[in-house]
């Protein structure tokens, strides 16, 4: 008892001091400039919530202190069930309360109709939360989880019920808001007002669901378009990615090495890099369109500017993630499967066709939705190389920052893109349902795979072998690009795109960051360093939730975050800006909205990572921790982090190197005062500066290798020492009878 | 430690996994200082009451108290018990003092006490001056025992076993469950014990609770489910038995007499009536003769050599029967006729 009031006292604490001492709405200078503390606290801009009750009028906001009243009151009651269910109630009220006084009451007054019926209007609105409305709602979901804990939920554990509602409400909070705004959205003017218009004149609208390229016409519309470039790229990187898998695992390929070397070109890639460097090589002044002209007299022309081009730049781009995923599927396929049909009387040929290729069926679905998700949420690619050609992803853009400027449209693209994404990803669940071919046991298998059919091996490769000299290649022209005058006009080689991106200059004996690109530089390497940790922490709590808690609705929560993983950037970035760009909460043009998107969008892979992790560690070590008098916050602290070092560092490299490449979402939410490199890239791009993006693209790929290998550098060396840890697991049951004693 | 041994009660507890239920109505009592054995075939329950005891389950129903105080409600950490787990779940990346330690932190001692308390379990479990070795340097035995130290240093109320020797080879297994015996007469602590050897749940306890399909099929002192077993499970489940049907033709005082086929034999009563029975016969307690006729007469089907006796299977008229035979020196083959009889000792009346 003692310790539950300790901690609700804390808690309370908290609450009571984000009520009285710290501002309760956005401080417009921000809240670290501490300019408010001049007018804290009798102004109205700066007044904590309780002033602003009876000072500015704000009587909604009594509710809120009612709740906190209730809290207040269940502290002293001595029944502990009575106790629970109050603050459980007190917390929940409280959450739901502020919720809906922030969404009701909007910068002019009630944002609804139905509200202002029947409370008549406002004479004053309210401006966003601020630091004190934030603490307050994190103090209400403390006071609920306790509330609940206290009830004996989750065997009583505090810790595990407020993480649960923490990831909860964060989620709501950072995924479910802004895609619900975003469908508000759609059928919203300008000024608020609800209106179908836009809705209903973008969703019949021809240049999105137009077929006239099938009747015989000019071209279909940009959703069919995006949908069979979507199925194309897909099916040309699974394709090429199993080819590549095939030749890394069952043939005597020497440069495997090498193969692998290629799954980490994708992650440390910035996206539009690839399409970039293809028209360096087949663009109008490409070195092989130029060399053809010279040589042959074939006229250059704008092939590539289409969904040709953006169809190679993409599998160019995804087939790595593609060999990622197969190469543990070719690999999962039991051995003893295949030596059983060869016993059997088949062939190499019958094995491949009717027992290894089957059994990598769910795989290569896996590989495939993988490929058709990314194609979808590609930006980079497709601005670089579309033309007027455009994609979904970059209709969106367009609708929001070109001239056309109409956010119902943007937002009628982006819950089609939303769409098509959604039904691949809950397509392929329901087909993945019926079929778990997990091949990889917990017995060690013996033998060996067998070697591919002669004319399948030479096969695959005849086509490995040309597409890796195409990527090096490429990835060639990435590097050599930067330091070319001017591209396919003036070859002559110069150090200037270097220097006019990262120049420093010494002035007045002190350094002077004079490159054009240094700003942008910094500000990523700032906000991905401060995501990277964030990222690895939300996503290991939550697969430690996920893993190791059994609670209500766990599998609906599992299955909206692996959801998550199928939103498109780009339908991220217009969410959150029209969640985020008035109250309740506006955190446009900040760094706390770049950071959110980093967080959220890339914490499904820390959650698949701290998943792998966490469930080869045994759940009595948890256990035998709980029954040692650990509390589970010690538990963790001391027993499970630990072990799961490696995917942490997994987890920390993962987000800081995405949140450097990524643009999709980024370019909806950069600021002149918060710009990353990528969307500069861009922008360097838009303007024909090709020397400038290209030297700037590689010094992010030199920098982001030389993160990497220092991370692995870490990492190996505590591989010797986890020898240990492998041998001390054997200790461990045997996973069956592990199984056998819980049940 | 004998001071803070407690007892353990359970109340009409229940436990459901969702539409699964694991534990019927469980109501048992341990008193303070004995070693009592939950025993029982996987899939029992005998788990599932050890972690609810523990606070790592959580009864659907009913009610769980130690020393007399309810803690059905109470986590893990905040009950004054501690457990043995059957992988050991030693901290990989902690030495073993650190892990012996580590509960005695947990509780608040300052590092040093702990430390110094810490190395007394180790020397307490024969384990002097190993502190510094990581789980993975030590052996199966002396892991185990530093999962006895880690659970034991906290003078737990009751300290919970479950499985605890079945990661260890049968040589090894002996020696630990003497030890572990040994270790609970000289502290006197109460200890609830899990396994499914009955072996094990002889040698070891004061009493033995033997579970079937969540619920209790039997319990008392080894030697109470040995010679008067309840039913033909119990039976055949402690030291394995010949489950006869019979017919129980006289009682008289304490001697009841049976007979099954032609064979009649004295056993004792134990409140049986006259009438159809069911009688347990140890594979020991039985004789084969070579013989053409004979009261009560059987067929060799199967014999195996092994060493100091020979296991026979022999078809009767009461079924099948499985005989262990020390005359080595007179194997029989599989076809011999043979006439069944019985020893005086390892017969039982099953209780009705």
């Amino acid at each position: 008892m003692n310790n539950r009031n300790r901690r609700l006292d804390v808690v309370l604490a908290l609450g009571a001091a984000a009520m009285l001492l710290l501002p309760w709405y956005r401080i417009e200078q921000g809240f670290y400039s501490f300019t408010w503390l001049s007018d804290f606290p009798g102004k109205p801009a700066a007044a904590p919530g309780f002033l602003q009750i009876f000072l500015n009028g704000r009587v909604w906001l009594i509710a809120v202190l009612l709740a906190y009243g209730l809290a207040l009151a269940a502290r002293f009651i001595v029944d502990p069930m009575r106790r629970g269910k109050m603050l459980a109630l007190a917390g929940g009220f409280g959450v739901a309360l502020l919720a809906l006084q922030g969404l009701a009451i909007g910068a002019t007054g009630f944002t609804w109709t139905i509200s202002e019926t029947v409370f008549g209007p406002l004479a004053d609105g309210q401006p966003s939360m601020g630091a004190g409305a934030v603490l307050t709602a994190i103090c209400f979901v403390l006071m609920f989880a306790f509330g609940l804990a206290e009830q004996g939920v989750m065997r009583g554990d505090a810790f595990v019920v407020a993480t649960i509602s923490m990831l909860v409400f964060l989620v709501a909070v950072f995924v479910f808001y802004p895609i619900g705004s975003m469908f508000i959205g759609a059928f919203q003017d300008f000024d608020g007002s609800v209106s179908f218009d836009g809705f209903s004149r973008n969703i019949v609208d021809p240049s999105i669901w137009s077929l006239d390229c099938v009747l015989g016409g000019a071209r279909c519309g940009v959703a069919w378009r995006t949908l069979f470039l979507a199925i194309m790229t897909a099916a040309g990187s699974t394709a090429l990615g199993l080819a590549f898998a095939l030749v890394a695992t069952r043939t005597r390929f020497p440069f495997k090495k090498g193969l692998r070397l290629l799954t980490i070109l994708p992650i440390i890639t910035p996206p539009f890099v690839i399409g970039l460097a293809l028209t360096l090589l087949f663009g109008r002044a490409g070195i092989v369109t130029q060399g053809l002209s010279t040589t042959f007299g074939i006229e250059p022309s704008r092939w590539l500017y289409g969904l040709t081009g953006i169809w190679i730049a993409q599998v160019l781009s995804f087939t790595p993630i593609s060999f990622l995923v197969l190469i543990g599927v070719v690999e999962g396929v039991s051995p003893s499967m295949e030596e059983a049909s060869q016993t059997l009387r088949a062939d190499r040929w019958r094995t491949f066709w009717r027992v290894s290729l089957p059994l990598m069926k769910p795989g290569l679905a896996n590989a495939f939705l993988i490929g058709f998700i990314e194609s979808m949420a590609d930006f980079g690619n497709p601005l670089v190389l579309g033309g007027s050609h455009g994609v979904l992803s970059t209709e969106i853009f367009f609708a929001v920052v070109g001239s056309q400027n109409d956010p119902a449209r943007a937002a009628v693209l982006a819950m089609i893109l939303l769409g098509f994404t959604l039904s691949a990803f809950l397509s392929q669940r329901i087909w993945l349902s019926g079929k778990n071919f997990a091949t990889v046991t917990g017995k060690g298998d013996s033998g060996a795979h067998i070697a591919l059919p002669r004319p399948l091996s030479i096969g695959v490769h005849a086509v490995v072998i040309p597409w890796m000299i195409f990527t090096l290649v490429v990835y060639g022209m990435i590097l050599f690009g930067g330091f070319v005058k001017t591209w396919g006009l003036d070859n002559s080689l110069t150090l200037a795109h270097y220097a006019k991106a990262f120049s420093i200059t010494f002035r007045d004996r002190s350094l002077v960051w004079t490159g054009v690109a240094w700003n942008s530089f910094w500000t990523t390497m700032e906000i991905a360093l401060i995501a990277a940790p964030l990222t690895a922490i939300v996503g290991l709590a939550t697969a430690y939730v996920i893993i190791r808690q059994k609670f209500a609705g766990r599998e609906l929560f599992e299955f909206a975050l692996m959801m998550s993983f199928a939103i498109p950037g780009t339908v991220i970035g217009i969410s959150y800006i029209m969640a985020f760009n008035l109250p309740p909460l506006e955190m446009t043009g900040t760094a706390v909205i770049l950071i959110a998107c980093f967080v959220f969008r890339n914490m499904p892979v820390g959650v698949r990572g701290g998943i792998a992790a966490m469930s080869q560690l045994d759940k009595s070590l948890d256990e035998a921790s709980m029954t040692l008098r650990a509390t589970s916050f010690r538990t963790a602290r001391k027993v499970i982090l630990p072990l799961l070092r490696p995917a942490i560092t997994a987890a920390l490299v993962y987000s800081f190197v995405r949140a450097i490449t990524s643009i999709s979402a980024v370019v909806f939410l950069v600021s002149a005062q918060y710009n990353m490199a990528t969307s500069y890239i861009v922008g360097l791009v838009e303007n024909g500066e090709y020397g400038v993006a290209i030297a700037y693209s590689s010094m992010l790929i030199v920098v982001m290798i030389t993160v990497i290998t220092g991370f692995q550098l870490l990492v190996g060396e505590r591989r010797l020492r986890r020898e240990n840890r492998i041998s001390a697991s054997r200790v461990r049951l045997p996973t069956a009878q592990a199984k056998e004693k819980t049940a | 430690m004998s001071k803070n041994a407690g007892s353990v009660t359970f109340q009409n507890v229940r436990k459901s996994f969702g539409s699964f239920t694991a534990i019927h109505d469980l109501s048992l009592t341990v008193q303070p200082g004995t070693l009592v054995t939950l025993l029982g075939p996987s899939g029992c329950g005998k788990t599932t009451t050890l972690r609810m005891l523990a606070g790592l389950e959580h009864p659907t129903s009913g009610r769980i108290l130690i020393g007399g105080k309810d803690v059905t409600m109470l986590p893990a950490n905040e009950r004054d018990v501690s457990m043995v787990f059957q992988s050991y779940a030693l901290f990989p990346h902690m030495n073993s003092l650190d892990n012996v330690a580590y509960g005695l932190e947990s509780t608040g001692l300052s590092k040093k006490d702990a430390r110094q308390k810490a190395e007394h379990g180790l020397e307490l479990v024969g384990l002097a001056g190993m502190g510094g070795r990581l789980p993975a340097e030590l052996s199966g035995g002396q892991q185990q025992r530093v999962a006895v130290a880690r659970a034991l240093v906290l003078e737990p109320q009751v300290l919970l076993l479950d499985e605890p020797l079945s990661n260890l080879d049968a040589r090894l297994r002996r020696r630990v469950r003497t030890e572990i015996r040994e270790l609970q007469q000289r502290l006197q602590f109460t200890a609830v014990y899990v396994t499914h050897d009955q072996d094990e749940a002889l040698a070891v306890s004061d009493q033995i609770i033997v579970m079937k399909d969540g619920e209790i099929a039997q319990q008392g002192s080894p030697r109470e489910l040995y010679e008067a077993p309840a039913s033909p499970f119990i039976a055949d489940f402690i030291g394995e038995a010949n489950v006869v049907p019979c017919e129980i033709i006289d009682i008289s005082g304490n001697e009841a007499t049976i007979s099954i086929g032609g064979l009649q034999h004295v056993v004792p009563a134990r409140g049986a009536r006259t009438g159809k029975s069911q009688l347990a016969v140890r594979p020991s307690a039985i004789t084969l003769e070579p013989a053409e006729t004979a009261a009560f007469p059987g067929r060799i089907s199967h014999a195996a050599y092994l060493g100091d006796h020979i296991e026979y299977e022999a078809e009767t008229s009461g079924g099948t029967l499985f005989i262990v035979d020390p005359s080595v020196d007179r194997p029989l083959a599989p076809g011999t006729r043979v006439a069944i009889g019985l020893k005086n000792r390892g017969i039982a009346i099953i209780a009705q």
